[in-house]
């Protein structure tokens, strides 16, 4: 039965402790609700047929509704959303305060991104790992905009709100991965901010506590580049995107929106990162967040060691890619940039 | 079903070029200064009827992109600021307005029987303020578009590369004329009703245009105060709603719901108001019970101020505080369906007969019936963590807050374009119409349930290609309900130069509107108007009422 309903209502599977709680008032909710409904329309339909008019000019009498019933309609159905206000609110009450004993995990919200804080000092970007059977509590904020944590599987959201902290939790069922999505607008790559949450069997939890770490640094810079969000806007095979592609951009010149033109040297694409908007590439949006703070050390020697490999890299052929121009005619038109070497990031 | 005749029962009396405040004078000067609430009415009608089109043509943009996950006509930046304009556009520019100032402005003076509104003079200067804050919206638009969403939520709205200042100043501006024209309707239903003409025999319409206009002067300021403050943040960073600089951001959520729940009112309560006339004309019947519809109109107007916590649910607000916005919001679904209940009553042991606005009706009543009810579920705590901001949200309130209001903006057209216009529209027309209105509408939200139950967040441009079936359904359908909307205002524009002469009354109805020829002369009435019998008198034939 539930799997049935499951499909019908086209929900995800149920994944944690309290999912299918909330869905056993999801049936009932709707069930009454869609029946309720259902009979009110049937009901216009059938006056609608039993009191057709006969003749052109009919009369009719004059009846009101009788205070009993309006009395009694509106109490019954008063009651009935005053359930589902009980039921939902002490659910609701329960999904908010976290058990004494669940395991701490910190959420930063960020364009585009979810980063996890583990306890252990170990921090992810994209994925949360989590052991299944146990009570996990997210303390969660956001560094620059809302975002909003929303895992489907689980039947949980919580808003993240910079400068607040707020706390929610969840008790995985079954192992597996699960999407994250950011729910709340956040931005141009508002339905990027997707993530993982990777439910671990408790033997491969862990072993996942020892995981190791390898690889030269420009395959790490490209894992760093698609962990930390950067792909989501630069391509890595000359396209231009959201952002420039990464794709022959070392040492190449770049024309920024004040006309002035530089060598994108490795000193161009630190700055880059961490203070996006001094140099603008010409015609690309300033829309780039800083990255101070976030992209430690290593990491940004592994970027740039990634963007050096691609020097050289030949440019894919060229498409035309929907550009970003305001709805009027107010940019010039024909400027766009050309899909070719000289592109940078900014 | 039944398809009975039910034209002329009052004797044609028609003196061929009758005055009428449509041929009292005919320069662009006489319609661009005039006073006349009735011709004031046709401007706003018009003006509307454009914003509809641009906020429909942003809908089919974003319906098309939809076809396909990842990029199809347009890139992100573009796909968000449409969806923000398409918002704006429909909201501020189409729905507040549509109802009360086109057809309220018409006929708030003629159902209680004054030769105009209250302030003449405040009620034009209301409609330039209409139109300047409609450019500005087009500069901004002109100027690249704003991209926060309808909502403008903190801190984006104050970093957002897009064009947030204008926007929210057209928007500003638009909250003036809001705010004139509803104090004007308030002064007008008090101060101007004819001898004799009680409170508790005023047609429902006027009691719905008395409610909205309770909330529109209310609420509207909160409003303008808030969107200015935006707008500062964001040009002068002032940071009052931004953390980075002290500012609260779920503050602004407050502020902002505070106005933009009750303006959920203030688009179907008139919308509620057109429907009951309707039923009661085309039912010959009175209302099954006139007081519950008056106090429940004022029921919502009041405790529709005391819920917009719903909308902050996982927002960070309190296990008490959204408890008590819970329960508050059951209560305020109560007053809805109390309408509901006599609205369907009202057709029973009536004499029904089906002509293009009981279409309407009919599509009215399942799409706020059934909306409504999905209103209820999500206004259920629990339940509302899962579909807050998905398609579930969006498909809930285009059941019933656009779905209903368009179907009955619908309805008002039809069931009144005789007495505005003076022609009768084409009614096999407007049943072909109805009917694909209906069907691309359902067709493009219903799926859009589904697809929130499945996890698809709104406002996202890409999507996991799982969704991909639902959405080219919905897309369908939404170029279903473009055509049903360009099939709909076609022919309604060739009727008003080709349609067949409309006599006073064509529906045989008992409302004071149709005492009075069609058009109406100048001062609305030929004689001083006797309103002897109540609105909804069907128990006699209509030449005794209109004796």
């Amino acid at each position: 039965m539930n799997d049935l309903l499951l499909k019908i209502l086209d929900l995800p599977p149920q994944a944690s402790t309290y999912a299918f709680d909330v869905d056993l008032l999801h049936y009932f909710v709707i069930g009454t609700t869609m029946l309720g409904a259902t009979f009110v329309f049937l009901l216009a339909l059938w006056f609608l047929f039993m009191h057709r008019r006969r003749f052109p000019g009919e009369t009719t009498q004059r009846l009101q509704t009788s205070v009993p019933a309006e009395i009694l309609i509106i109490g019954g159905i008063l009651s009935l959303f005053l359930l589902f206000w009980v039921v939902g609110a002490s659910e609701y009450a329960h999904i908010q305060h976290p058990p004494d004993d669940a395991m701490p995990v910190y959420v930063t919200g960020k364009q585009w991104m979810w980063k996890f804080a583990y306890q252990d000092g170990r921090s992810d970007i994209d994925v949360l790992t989590v052991p299944v059977h146990r009570p996990v509590k997210l303390v969660m904020t956001s560094r620059d905009v809302i975002h909003s944590f929303y895992v489907p599987a689980f039947r949980m959201k919580q808003d993240v709100v910079p400068g607040r902290y707020y706390t929610a939790w969840f008790e995985a069922q079954q192992t597996g991965e699960f999407d994250i999505d950011c729910a709340e607008y956040c931005g141009v790559s508002h339905s990027r901010m997707l993530a993982k949450v990777r439910v671990l069997s408790q033997p491969d939890y862990a072993r996942w506590l020892e995981r190791p770490q390898t690889g030269d640094l420009a395959a790490r810079g490209r894992d760093i580049a698609a962990k930390r969000g950067c792909l989501s806007c630069h391509t890595l095979d000359g396209q231009p995107h959201i952002g420039p592609s990464f794709a022959g951009l070392y040492d190449a010149p770049v024309r920024l929106s004040d006309g002035t033109i530089v060598t994108a040297d490795v000193a161009y694409l630190t700055r880059s990162m961490m203070d996006p908007q001094v140099q603008i590439v010409d015609s690309y949006k300033p829309v780039m967040p800083t990255y101070r703070g976030i992209l430690e050390e290593p990491e940004v020697a592994a970027l740039v060691e990634l963007i050096v490999s691609l020097k050289d890299q030949p440019i894919a052929p060229s498409v035309v890619l929907p550009r970003t121009q305001p709805l009027g005619s107010a940019q010039r038109l024909g400027e766009g940039p050309q899909p070719s070497a000289g592109e940078q990031p900014r | 079903m039944t398809t009975v005749d039910i034209a002329v029962p009052v004797p044609a009396r028609r003196p061929t070029p009758r005055e009428s405040y449509l041929n009292v004078a005919h320069t662009v000067k006489s319609w661009a200064l005039t006073t006349d609430h009735k011709r004031i009415g046709i401007l706003y009608l018009v003006t509307t009827v454009f914003a509809m089109a641009l906020g429909g043509v942003f809908a089919l943009v974003l319906r098309t992109e939809h076809l396909s996950p990842g990029p199809t006509i347009v890139d992100a930046y573009t796909y968000n600021r449409l969806f923000t304009m398409h918002g704006i556009v429909m909201v501020w520019l189409f729905m507040i307005p549509s109802i009360p100032t086109a057809f309220g402005n018409f006929l708030l003076p003629i159902m209680i029987g004054a030769k105009d509104v209250a302030f003449p003079r405040l009620n034009l200067l209301s409609y330039y303020i209409y139109l300047l804050g409609s450019i500005w919206v087009l500069i901004a638009l002109w100027a690249g578009g704003c991209d926060t969403g309808w909502t403008f939520y903190t801190p984006y709205s104050d970093h957002s590369p897009s064009a947030v200042v204008p926007t929210v100043f057209g928007i500003f501006i638009l909250g003036w004329s809001t705010i004139i024209t509803g104090v004007n309707f308030i002064v007008t239903t008090h101060t101007m009703r004819a001898k004799g003409l009680g409170w508790f025999r005023m047609p429902l319409f006027v009691w719905a245009m008395y409610g909205v206009s309770i909330i529109q002067t209310l609420a509207t300021p909160v409003l303008a105060i808030s969107l200015l403050v935006v707008g500062i943040d964001h040009w002068f960073d002032w940071g009052l709603f931004d953390p980075a600089r002290g500012g609260d951001p779920v503050l602004y959520q407050h502020l902002f719901w505070f106005y933009s729940h009750p303006a959920v009112y203030i688009m179907i309560l008139p919308a509620m108001g057109v429907i009951i006339e309707v039923v009661c004309t085309f039912s010959h019947k009175n209302p099954a019970s006139y007081k519950a519809i008056a106090y429940s109109t004022l029921g919502i107007a009041f405790v529709g101020f005391a819920t917009w916590g719903h909308h902050m649910f996982v927002a960070g607000i309190s296990v008490f505080d959204a408890a008590a916005f819970g329960v508050l919001s059951m209560l305020v679904a109560i007053f809805s369906a109390i309408k509901v209940f006599t609205w369907v009553l009202t057709m029973r042991r009536g004499s029904v007969v089906v002509t293009t606005p009981m279409l309407y009706f009919f599509a009215f009543l399942f799409l706020f019936v059934f909306g409504g009810m999905t209103g209820v579920a999500v206004a259920t705590q629990s339940l509302d963590v899962h579909w807050h901001d998905t398609y579930f949200v969006v498909a809930h309130f285009h059941f019933i807050m656009v779905g209903s209001t368009m179907t009955a903006w619908l309805a008002a057209l039809h069931y009144w374009f005789p007495k505005i216009t003076g022609r009768m529209y084409p009614e096999r027309m407007g049943y072909v119409g109805a009917t694909l209105v209906f069907s691309g509408f359902f067709m493009t939200f219903f799926p859009q349930f589904l697809l929130g139950n499945a996890g698809m967040p709104r406002r996202y441009y890409d999507y996991d290609p799982q969704f991909q079936p639902l959405h080219v359904v919905s897309t369908v359908g939404a170029w279903i309900l473009g055509a049903a909307m360009i099939w709909t205002l076609t022919y309604l524009l060739v009727a008003l130069f080709r349609g067949e002469r409309a006599p006073a009354n064509p529906w045989d109805s008992r409302s004071y509107e149709w005492l009075t020829p069609s058009p109406p002369p100048k001062h609305n009435f030929v004689r001083e108007p006797v309103f002897a019998r109540d609105p909804y008198d069907y128990t006699v034939p209509a030449e005794e009422v209109h004796a």
